[in-house]
């Protein structure tokens, strides 16, 4: 296989067939065809873009309340930045205080080590306190050795808060899911015994979830002090909960309309159940049970927000609701950077494509793009 | 049981017969039909077969005729409703890797390569045998039929013959004692069909391996087999009397094109098929007491064509 068609493949299993003309020119293809596909693929939606920036610039001319206006596209993205050198200069800071601590703490180490060479040298009551003197020295040097910068979480922390909110709601809602339906394709019965259940907590909204997984988080960790902070596992089980139905319902399906010529091989082999189930229906219905974590995954981002707003888990949602009690102009362009720029635009897309990638690389010969 | 009367010219002047070797697998009186109480369809009547060591036999039929019911039957995907249906004296009741089955549409795994899916059911089958020697079986089918330059490839990347050339591999890797094909060839173009009728014609000279072939091709149950044995048209599907194929082996496909045996068995068969349905065709519309329906004299309100905007819309 020669590059271009390794590129071409590539485009295809990554899904981002807006590479695919580039590819093509540098191959040498006929360019006309390739400019027009750029064209329509690129120059179309950028032109689109552009277009919203327009109408969103204009609105913020006019929108006004209480006296403070809808931020414009450049004042947003001028308060992205700000948000982004603020992360680094106080990441500049904690390091530069963390040094100096540590500087510290080995000059503390040495005087301990000093008073207690001294005591060494004499006896009686001096002795005793020189020892004394020392011990304190050393905790104090143990404690700088130890610092850490109590700042605030930053906007970038928050986003990585949130991503690992998320991937933590995740996988715990993939581990039960699959399994589980995987149980549910195989026997009708399962599935049946289970599908009321599925029916009637499949549309329940994430913000009714919320309380009773808080107070389940509770009643757990009130025997001791839980291994995560309470705020972080109240918002990732109530991502779990809320991402818990697609995988289910589509691994279920996955499962249940594996080809019936796959399982008549199985059958003429007689494949044992668990060969059947390694061997056949698993692979069989991975691009399904793929299907569903994307949108699992689609919807516990969406609902990340609305839990870390409430939970107070120091993520995004927690930073949108932050911003929006310090009611202000400044305060309004972060929001809106941090909602329509990064959130939703982003990330979600970021996430979206890996699991579109994981997908095709599971599904043989039937790829999709979108 | 349907009892149809064919005209005598129709029938094959069969010669005399060589003691015939015992029966393989044997089907006495088998029924099978799906559904129950007033949706219940017959779809095969009383199935008479004997398939014997060593032979290859064709069953020739229309589409939809029950065909692919007989193949899973024989191959014990499904159990018959009466009658017996036994292999070497032992009734079937389930799959088994003694009846190797190659289907319509290949049944390959997406996601296995050409050599993955032949070791497959090489290494369950022969599960005894060292790594070494069932990779060595697993090439040698390979190169049988003739994919050694794709072996790592997955079926979406291969042509329609080429997958059914791995499915055909697949199971004679398994080395059963019966291999039953299911319209093995009826899925690829006429071309492709034709080249591998002569490679299935080429393989099974060498083994001489008892094989039962259900196609809808008249040509290629002359070209392949021995003996063809006609399915009636269904619903109540029964077999027809068999016609002996006394071609001399090895043949060639284009050398029988003008042997008048061979067009002479091909108008019987032929012709016996065509007035088989023509009978059971008659006979419905018979049953049915229904006038034929009058089509009301109808004018379309616009000779327009259907605007674009329709003819682009995407189905």
């Amino acid at each position: 296989m020669n590059w271009r068609a390794v590129g071409l493949k590539f485009c295809k299993v990554a899904g981002l067939p807006i590479l695919e003309p580039f590819v093509r020119l540098v191959a040498g293809e006929d360019p006309k065809e390739q400019l027009k596909e750029i064209a329509k693929y690129i120059l179309v939606p950028a032109l689109a873009i552009a277009v919203f920036l327009g109408f969103w610039g204009l609105a913020s001319k006019h929108i006004v309340a209480n006296s403070v206006s809808l931020p414009g596209p450049v004042k947003t993205f001028s308060e992205g930045g700000k948000l982004i050198s603020a992360h680094f200069d106080q990441k500049r800071l904690d390091a530069e205080a963390r040094r100096e601590k540590k500087i510290e703490a080995v000059q503390l180490m040495q005087k301990s080590a000093a008073a207690e060479k001294k005591a060494q040298t004499v006896s009686g009551q001096q002795k005793e306190m020189l020892l004394a003197n020392a011990a304190v020295l050393k905790k104090r040097a143990v404690a700088a050795a130890n610092y850490r910068p109590s700042s605030a979480p930053s906007f970038i922390d928050q986003i990585f808060n949130s991503l690992k909110t998320v991937a933590f709601g995740f996988i715990i809602a993939t581990l039960i899911a699959v399994p589980l339906g995987v149980l549910c394709g195989m026997s009708p019965w399962f599935n049946a015994a289970i599908t009321p259940l599925i029916q009637v907590f499949k549309p329940v909204s994430p913000l009714a979830w919320l309380p009773l997984a808080m107070l389940v988080i509770l009643s757990l960790s009130s025997s001791g002090e839980p291994w995560l902070p309470i705020a972080f596992l109240t918002s990732a089980i109530t991502v779990c909960l809320c991402s818990l139905w697609p995988t289910l319902v589509n691994t279920t399906l996955g499962v249940a309309s594996v080809d019936q010529d796959y399982m008549n091989v199985a059958k003429v082999l007689r494949l044992s159940w668990s060969q059947q189930l390694y061997k056949i229906i698993l692979p069989a219905s991975l691009p399904l049970m793929f299907a569903g974590m994307r949108i699992s995954l689609g919807v516990g981002w969406m609902v990340l927000i609305a839990a870390d707003m409430l939970a107070q888990n120091p993520g995004l949602g927690k930073f949108v609701w932050d911003e929006y009690q310090n009611n202000s102009q400044v305060a309004i362009a972060r929001i809106a950077f941090s909602v329509i720029v990064i959130v939703i635009g982003l990330i979600g897309l970021f996430l979206d494509r890996i699991m579109i990638c994981l997908r095709n690389l599971v599904s043989f010969g039937n790829p999709q793009t979108a | 049981m349907m009892n149809v009367a064919v005209s005598d010219e129709a029938r094959p002047k069969t010669g005399v017969r060589a003691p015939a070797p015992p029966a393989l697998i044997s089907m006495k009186q088998v029924c099978k039909g799906y559904g129950s109480g007033e949706s219940r369809v017959e779809v095969l009547e009383n199935i008479n077969l004997n398939l014997r060591q060593g032979e290859f036999l064709a069953v020739v039929g229309f589409s939809g005729s029950g065909k692919s019911t007989l193949t899973k039957m024989l191959a014990g995907l499904e159990t018959p409703d009466s009658g017996t249906l036994e292999m070497e004296g032992q009734p079937i009741i389930g799959p088994s890797q003694e009846r190797g089955i190659v289907f319509q549409n290949y049944s390959l795994l997406p996601w296995l390569t050409v050599r993955g899916n032949i070791s497959l059911s090489v290494d369950r089958v022969f599960q005894h045998w060292s790594k070494a020697d069932r990779r060595a079986h697993v090439e040698k089918f390979i190169e049988m039929v003739g994919l050694t330059h794709a072996v790592h490839r997955r079926p979406h990347e291969l042509s329609g013959g080429m997958r059914q050339r791995v499915s055909l591999a697949r199971t004679l890797a398994m080395k059963p004692k019966v291999l039953l094909l299911d319209e093995p060839l009826s899925a690829l173009d006429a071309l492709t069909r034709s080249v591998l009728q002569e490679e299935i014609l080429k393989i099974w000279e060498e083994e001489r391996q008892t094989c039962l072939l259900i196609t809808n091709d008249v040509d290629e149950a002359i070209l392949l087999a021995d003996r063809i044995v006609p399915l009636n048209a269904g619903p109540n599907a029964s077999l027809g009397p068999a016609f002996a194929v006394q071609l001399d082996r090895p043949r060639n496909k284009t050398a029988l094109n003008d042997s008048p045996q061979f067009k002479g068995l091909r108008n019987a068969v032929t012709n016996y098929l065509v007035a088989v349905r023509q009978k059971s065709r008659d006979e419905q519309q018979m049953a049915s007491e229904q006038p034929p329906i009058q089509l009301p004299d109808l004018k379309p309100r616009s000779m327009r064509l259907p605007s674009k905007a329709i003819l682009n819309a995407p189905i």
